[in-house]
């Protein structure tokens, strides 16, 4: 069977996810992470504007109303849809704003508006992190009684590369953190395991029945034999997310994004993540 | 009957069920006493699908005071009163936790004004019949449900000192006249003054049930509520985007199972020609499972559900590649087959675990859309395992032995 060295190549895989991750750190170093009103509280005004128009008359109706934190943009599949994220306003500042937006475009309407306080954030907040926590102490769990130690801990690194890669996505390109990332973190961390599970059980069964070649061999080897494996369940899960990305509207396009990401992330990682990792640490082991 | 025969009928009867549960979910079904309407009718959809309010309120008592289960309970009663006015079909106020209260109200034309009626702050007011203000719901100290002498049902008032002095003096003003007790501007009880009451403990009488007299308590209760409803979150969607939002993902689920359907078909033959029908059977029994257990359908739910859709196949992939490999090691199609399930089945297994631990940690702990997108990933990956195993493994085994198909290739060897 035709093998790739994947292994003896793993610099380059390596480079790039790290290359990847420190961008991903410097944006959050440089204008920190985007959170979203879930976690910080604030305002989210979404109007069908009924016609196109400049996000410079938008900027200019707010700060005519002394409104000076916000963030507008253009949505919806004829960019005729807009959002404006600001701190928390008031009902009356909240109904100026549509009144004012209404006076320059008169089709204007308001068609879902959200409010969340900061001390639902700040709950909100913790809430995430005990849940994200007790996931993966209990993924933890389920992979050092799946694994051997080397193994397992290969398997947590790999995971440790997605979630880190999901995050820089949101870093890089600045997208809203709202409270449907602990749905994203927690699926691909559950799907990611799967792949890399994959691999690791095909190693185990070749290292019973293969003795005299090296643990390089045996990785690459392995990951061949399950490659088509790999690919084709992340592809037909890919498949249907793509389709509800690029069709499903846009309420949910940056939560299906960061899922697409998360799991090519998951597949790339248990083919040139976690496998170049365990076969380094077996090289320094003399027993099979 | 020969075995081969044997084997068609299996299939032939898996079809039939297919179709069955098809059509029930199409156009509804009724069998005897139980009737079940069609899918577009029964199944619930969350209010970022049908537009709607959703209001998390927190009360916090007034200088001085402290917040009890009683006055919560009261506050629930009075949020319920005011959301019947707004006619929502089916809305939804629970309690959250110590302090809070949560309103969803799926349906709700005009947002702004049921915020403004959940929002208001509870007026309790006595009037006379001439229209003149007696006191307010501030000097009510309490209001139970009792039962008279007669064992007929009633409400025992309390007033504080002040709503005492000033009871007395409209008792004696409009005695065998009524008094009306509003709550936000709404009468809800007129009771007739049969004496001049002066100690500020009054009871109103005439009431049908204790139900009757409980609800009423509770009321004037909440009406003197000595808390200040503060509005922490609100979402409101507007029936458009809902309508849109619902539309939209439903060609994009529709879109991602017709590629997901071509892929099998084209990668995997035979096998993935039965992978596919197991799966639209999975989509079907999802959809019916979501219907008897009442669950409300939210986008994210949707997102969860076309994403377990996805997952559902890849146990099919993990078996078939199995399958393919044992073929190529020279097995026959019923032992390749055989070997193909057993030597998957680990790997699925793990891959569900892991996912139902992600989906049951964001169960508890993820907030109201979440929980919906676990609930269908849960629900979804269970289903997947009988659908992707058992039904592919039938339909797969007894294609075999009825010898429809013999030709290797066709089994994408």
């Amino acid at each position: 069977m035709k093998t790739y060295k994947i292994m003896e190549r793993k610099i380059i895989w390596f480079s790039i996810s790290l290359a990847i991750i420190f961008a991903g750190l410097i944006s959050i170093a440089v204008h920190g992470l985007n959170w979203g009103i879930d976690f910080t509280g604030g305002t989210i005004l979404h109007y069908s504007v009924g016609q196109s128009y400049e996000l410079t008359d938008i900027r200019k109706t707010m700060t005519d109303l002394n409104i000076k934190d916000f963030e507008a943009k253009k949505a919806g599949d004829e960019g005729d849809e807009l959002i404006i994220r600001t701190v928390v306003l008031t009902k009356d500042e909240q109904a100026k704003i549509t009144e004012s937006l209404k006076g320059k475009f008169p089709k204007l309407e308001l068609i879902r508006a959200e409010k969340v306080d900061a001390v639902i954030g700040s709950e909100l907040r913790r809430q995430a992190i005990i849940a994200l926590i007790i996931a993966n102490l209990l993924m933890l769990v389920y992979i050092s009684f799946r694994f051997e130690l080397k193994s397992g801990i290969a398997a947590v690194l790999a995971l440790l590369h997605d979630v880190l890669i999901v995050i820089s996505w949101y870093a890089i390109f600045n997208v809203p953190v709202d409270s449907s990332i602990i749905a994203v973190i927690l699926t691909v961390v559950g799907y990611s395991i799967n792949d890399t599970i994959v691999v690791f059980d095909r190693i185990r069964e070749n290292m019973k029945t293969m003795r005299k070649i090296s643990f390089n061999e045996i990785a690459n080897l392995s990951i061949v034999q399950t490659l088509t494996r790999s690919i084709n369940t992340s592809l037909t899960t890919l498949l249907t997310i793509i389709a509800l990305n690029l069709f499903g509207g846009e309420t949910i396009k940056d939560f299906t994004m960061a899922l697409i990401i998360g799991i090519v992330s998951g597949t790339y990682s248990s083919i040139f993540i976690a496998s170049p990792l365990w076969s380094m640490w077996r090289k320094g082991t003399k027993t099979a | 009957m020969g075995f081969r025969t044997k084997s068609l009928l299996k299939i032939a009867l898996i079809f039939i069920l297919a179709a069955f549960l098809a059509f029930s979910l199409l156009y509804g079904i009724k069998i005897g006493p139980y009737k079940q309407e069609p899918l577009a009718k029964s199944i619930k959809l969350g209010l970022d699908l049908q537009g709607g309010v959703y209001v998390l309120l927190e009360a916090e008592p007034k200088p001085g005071q402290e917040l009890t289960e009683e006055k919560m309970n009261s506050a629930v009663e009075v949020i319920r009163k005011r959301v019947d006015q707004l006619g929502v079909a089916e809305p939804l106020i629970t309690r959250q936790g110590s302090n809070r209260i949560r309103v969803e109200l799926p349906g709700v034309k005009d947002s702004q004004k049921a915020l403004e009626i959940i929002g208001k702050t509870a007026s309790l007011r006595f009037v006379g019949p001439d229209g003149t203000l007696i006191l307010t719901g501030d000097n009510v100290r309490d209001a139970r449900a009792i039962y008279g002498q007669a064992n007929e049902p009633m409400v025992s008032l309390k007033l504080d000192d002040e709503g005492a002095k000033k009871f007395a003096e409209a008792t004696k003003k409009y005695l065998n006249q009524p008094i009306a007790i509003l709550l936000d501007e709404e009468i809800i009880s007129a009771p007739v003054v049969r004496a001049v009451i002066t100690n500020g403990e009054a009871v109103i009488e005439g009431l049908e049930s204790i139900d009757k007299a409980a609800e009423l308590a509770a009321l004037i209760r909440g009406g003197a509520l000595p808390v200040d409803l503060v509005q922490r979150e609100v979402r409101t969607v507007g029936p458009t985007l809902g309508a849109d939002s619902l539309a939209k993902s439903i060609a994009a689920g529709k879109i991602g199972v017709i590629l997901v359907i071509l892929f099998m078909i084209l990668y995997y033959r035979i096998p993935g020609l039965v992978a596919d029908i197991a799966l639209m059977i999975y989509v079907m029994l999802v959809l019916a499972i979501f219907i008897a257990i009442g669950a409300t359908l939210t986008l994210p739910g949707i997102a969860g559900f076309i994403l377990s859709i996805g997952m559902a196949v890849d146990a099919n992939v993990l078996i078939f590649e199995r399958f393919k490999e044992e073929l190529r090691n020279g097995k026959t199609l019923r032992s390749a087959l055989d070997a193909g399930f057993n030597r998957a089945m680990l790997t699925i297994l793990d891959s569900n675990i892991t996912t139902i631990i992600a989906a049951v940690v964001l169960f508890y702990f993820g907030s109201g859309s979440i929980k919906g997108f676990a609930v269908t990933l849960i629900i979804g990956i269970l289903t997947s395992m009988f659908t992707a195993i058992v039904v592919t493994r039938m339909l797969l085994s007894n294609i075999i032995s009825s010898r429809l198909f013999v030709n290797k290739k066709l089994f994408s060897a």
